[in-house]
């Protein structure tokens, strides 16, 4: 039975982020319009946006490899598989063997890797500058997304995010240890570098030369572009489920029982809509940090992750 | 002729009358010619007789303002115009030209402006300039053919595009991880076209190259056989953002050729115009480098501001971007501004550039970024803000005067020629405007309530039936962006033969990648935006 339900909530996870993570981009751009005194587009707005793109002719710039083809299958793949495994609804899934801490970052770079790889592909300026500097960004943000969960796993004597997970849910105190913290706030800045956030990179700019993510992807077009767009919503929305379940993991499926289940799905949403809505209102007081300025940013956050794993060994 | 025109302006503020002009005119050591319009004299010379003159010009503190081609039928003139401040005089130079061999001395070497008009001009008509160090095309479209002079009176229409001559031109800069960015002329967002070709190491930008001209529209030939009445809807079309602007340089410039005389109501009516003018483009662009660093709430707010500005453009000329408020002789309003609504848009504008200092992240962006030296924008010539802020102190308004200035006008500068002094200049002259439009209040405007359509053909066509001869006029106005000056020709019927327009922009453009240099590509657009050139204007 534990089974059976723990695979219900595999599938119910990815079912969750694939539906819902438009929601979360459609939602945290309402908040900001908002604040900012606009109108602003519906929450719905990027799922019509996806349906538009998905009518259109599927078109590839002359001269891109197969790497540009593959890249957006490979994004959403990796993500969805993301989805699948890490402990989001549920602890029990039958995939929860390979939630590695490893395995996921791995997993996550992979997407990144590829579309900078897909970047270079096109032999456009923005492509390969848009590449270079998320390499940049990639080579300080992966480091710290490593540490910092590592420090977290270090009392729990495992790297699997469930075991973590689990954890925390029976020594709820760890939560406001100093490991805890200095890795919390480490992860919240390696995500708002990931997911291309401000102060890092605008993702509402239409300016080229200032772009990092959207450089990348500016020649793609129609059913690509949606599977990129729609990769980068639920990386967006992976990643906050992460940050949510790893530090306040309350409200998951720990065992059998469907109204467990269904509960988890709403503390889940009600987790990562917060998280999401304290993104976009931060966004509003911020402004772009000028490039150079950004390894500097994540240098420091990479030095709070390497302090959290010290703390971890130290006051353990 | 040019007395009545000099009426309209006070004589504590315009320094010596015209007579006295002519006057200081003569105590130089060269002569500079019979008096031919408003402190501008002019004089017929040979071309070998240019240098010496040009350089006795510029050493007395005259920059070279305009330099145009002309193409009289048998044969062609080259006029230039030097200008200078304090107090406003106004030297033109005339040289007949044979039209089968049409040649000028270069003068880039004692000024570069004179070398890009010297381009433009062989670009246009067929002019050469001798000894140009850098004879290439400038704004000539690439794919027209050599030897084809759109101004020329037998140029016939626009040929197909054809052959180009070869590549464009582009610096190659070589070295070790150099590559190159080309961007454009096709741009995300709605800007007009303009290719871009960064060398970068890196994110170092080496070198830029700005390709503009891609936007010739003939607007010159366009005036050729109107009436200035009919120009004035040319002249509001020069550049949509610089409607009042250009309009008052050529109503200037005819009024200047015809001896109008301007009632002072109608001179403190347009100087409110270009203040408002000024105020709604300054905010945008405040608002547009705040959203350029990713501040965008700020953008929110100087949207809503502009709009609010626009609706009072709207409600006082009848137009958001003030077309149709000012004619040849005249200006109007159909009622004065509310200047309470003004000083709380001001008080605004002021918070939200107070927000944007005090945000250490804006302000860190803004300060040290793309840096224009004094020396720089001394030696390129350049206008306007772009100017004031790398410390020169030019500003048309007290330079070349329409209208009495209050005590509240001052030109503001600042020294550090980075995109911080760009914004703190608008932003200081934002509070600058609205407290001339307050000055200006006092006076005794024109104003005719929309309901009554006014007339003001018949004022002119009475003043120009007193044009027994050719004339020629220049009108030279501190628009939003800068200094613009419009030259124009009127034959004897008083319709015009020759308008030469000189937007800020032209003299602004070159100092663009000047400033870029060694500054990072992410901070292209910022700086772009800062210098905020005109393409329309810059490409007539």
């Amino acid at each position: 039975m534990t089974g059976v339900t723990g695979a219900l909530g595999a599938v119910l996870q990815v079912a969750v982020i694939a539906v819902g993570s438009p929601y979360l981009v459609g939602a945290m751009r309402q908040v900001r319009a908002r604040l900012e005194g606009r109108a602003g587009p519906d929450v719905a707005q990027p799922w019509r946006d996806l349906r538009k793109l998905l009518r259109k002719e599927s078109l590839t710039p002359h001269g891109t490899s197969e790497v540009f083809r593959l890249t957006p299958a490979v994004l959403v793949a990796s993500t969805v598989l993301v989805a699948a495994v890490a402990p989001f609804l549920t602890t029990a899934s039958p995939l929860d063997p390979v939630a590695d801490l490893f395995a996921v970052v791995a997993l996550l770079t992979l997407g990144t890797v590829a579309l900078a790889l897909a970047g270079i592909d096109t032999g456009t300026a923005f492509g390969g500058m848009g590449a270079s500097r998320e390499m940049t960004i990639t080579a300080l943000v992966e480091p710290t997304l490593l540490v910092a969960i590592f420090a977290l796993s270090v009392p729990v004597g495992s790297t699997n995010l469930g075991a973590i997970v689990n954890s925390t849910l029976h020594d709820p105190a760890r939560v406001v240890s100093p490991v805890s913290l200095l890795a919390a706030v480490a992860l919240a800045v390696a995500i708002i570098a990931e997911t291309g956030r401000l102060p890092v990179d605008n993702p509402s700019t239409h300016l080229e030369l200032t772009m990092v993510h959207e450089a990348m992807v500016l020649e793609y077009a129609g059913p690509d572009l949606a599977l990129v767009e729609w990769a980068s919503a639920m990386r967006l929305t992976v990643f906050l489920g992460l940050l949510a379940n790893l530090f306040a993991p309350w409200g998951i499926a720990t065992g059998s029982g469907l109204a467990g289940l269904v509960l988890a799905v709403i503390v889940f949403a009600v987790k990562v809509g917060l998280l999401g809505l304290l993104l976009a209102v931060g966004e509003v007081f911020l402004a772009k940090l000028r490039l150079f300025r950004v390894p500097e940013l994540l240098a420091g956050s990479f030095l709070l992750a390497l302090l959290a794993v010290a703390a971890s060994f130290f006051l353990a | 002729m040019t007395d009545t025109v000099n009426d309209a302006i006070p004589d504590n503020v315009s320094g010596n009358g015209h007579h006295d002009a002519t006057a200081s005119a003569g105590t130089v050591t060269q002569p500079h010619g019979q008096p031919v319009g408003h402190r501008r004299t002019a004089l017929t010379i040979t071309p070998a007789q240019l240098p010496d003159l040009a350089a006795g010009l510029l050493s007395e503190g005259f920059r070279v303002a305009l330099v145009a081609g002309h193409d009289d039928g048998e044969s062609l003139r080259a006029v230039y115009l030097f200008v200078a401040a304090q107090p406003d005089r106004r030297v033109e130079l005339h040289l007949p030209l044979e039209a089968g061999k049409p040649h000028v001395p270069s003068l880039a070497a004692m000024s570069f402006p004179a070398g890009r008009f010297e381009r433009e001009m062989y670009d246009l008509f067929g002019i050469v300039p001798d000894d140009h160090p850098l004879p290439a095309r400038l704004v000539r479209h690439f794919h027209w053919p050599r030897g084809w002079h759109p101004m020329r009176r037998d140029a016939g229409d626009p040929p197909g595009f054809g052959d180009i001559e070869g590549p464009y031109p582009f610096r190659t800069v070589e070295g070790h991880g150099v590559y190159e960015i080309p961007v454009g002329p096709v741009h995300a967002g709605l800007i007009e076209p303009g290719h871009f070709r960064f060398s970068v190491v890196g994110e170092t930008i080496l070198n830029l190259k700005a390709r503009l001209w891609f936007v010739h529209k003939g607007v010159e030939k366009l005036f050729h056989g109107r009436t200035p009445e009919e120009g004035i809807e040319l002249a509001e079309r020069i550049s949509g953002d610089t409607a009042v602007g250009h309009t008052l340089a050529f109503c200037l410039a005819v009024e200047d050729a015809l001896g109008l005389d301007v009632p002072p109501a109608a001179c403190a009516t347009r100087a409110i115009l270009l203040e408002l003018e000024r105020i709604y483009n300054h905010i945008t662009d405040i608002g547009a480098l705040c959203n350029d660093v990713g501040h965008g709430i700020l953008n929110a707010h100087a949207q809503h501001i502009r709009e609010q500005l626009l609706r009072i453009n709207a409600h006082l000329t009848g137009h958001r971007l003030l077309r149709g408020a000012i004619r040849p002789g005249t200006a109007n309003l159909r009622q004065a501004p509310d200047l309470n609504q003004l000083a709380a848009i001001a008080t605004d504008i002021d918070d939200i550039a107070g927000l944007a200092l005090g945000h250490t992240v804006v302000r860190e962006r803004f300060t040290g970024t793309a840096i224009l030296n004094n020396q720089q924008a001394a030696d390129l010539g350049t206008l306007g803000y772009v100017a004031r802020a790398s410390g020169i102190d030019i500003d048309a308004r007290r330079d070349h005067p329409f209208h009495r200035l209050g005590p509240s006008f001052a030109v503001r500068t600042h020294t550090d020629g980075d995109v911080l002094a760009r914004f703190l200049v608008r932003a200081e002259e934002i509070k600058t405007s609205v407290a001339m439009i307050a000055e200006l209040l006092d006076d005794n405007l024109t104003l005719t309530p929309a309901s009554e359509p006014s007339k003001h053909t018949g004022h002119l066509e009475v003043r120009a039936g007193t044009a027994a001869q050719p004339r020629s006029g220049v009108g030279i106005a501190e628009g939003w962006r800068g200094t613009i000056t419009h030259r124009v020709e009127l034959d004897t019927h008083g319709v015009l033969t020759r308008v030469k327009v000189v937007d800020p922009s032209f003299f602004n453009w070159p100092a663009l990648p000047v400033a870029l240099a060694d500054t990072i590509v992410p901070d292209f657009p910022l700086t772009n935006k800062s210098f905020n050139l005109s393409y329309a204007g810059n490409d007539l």
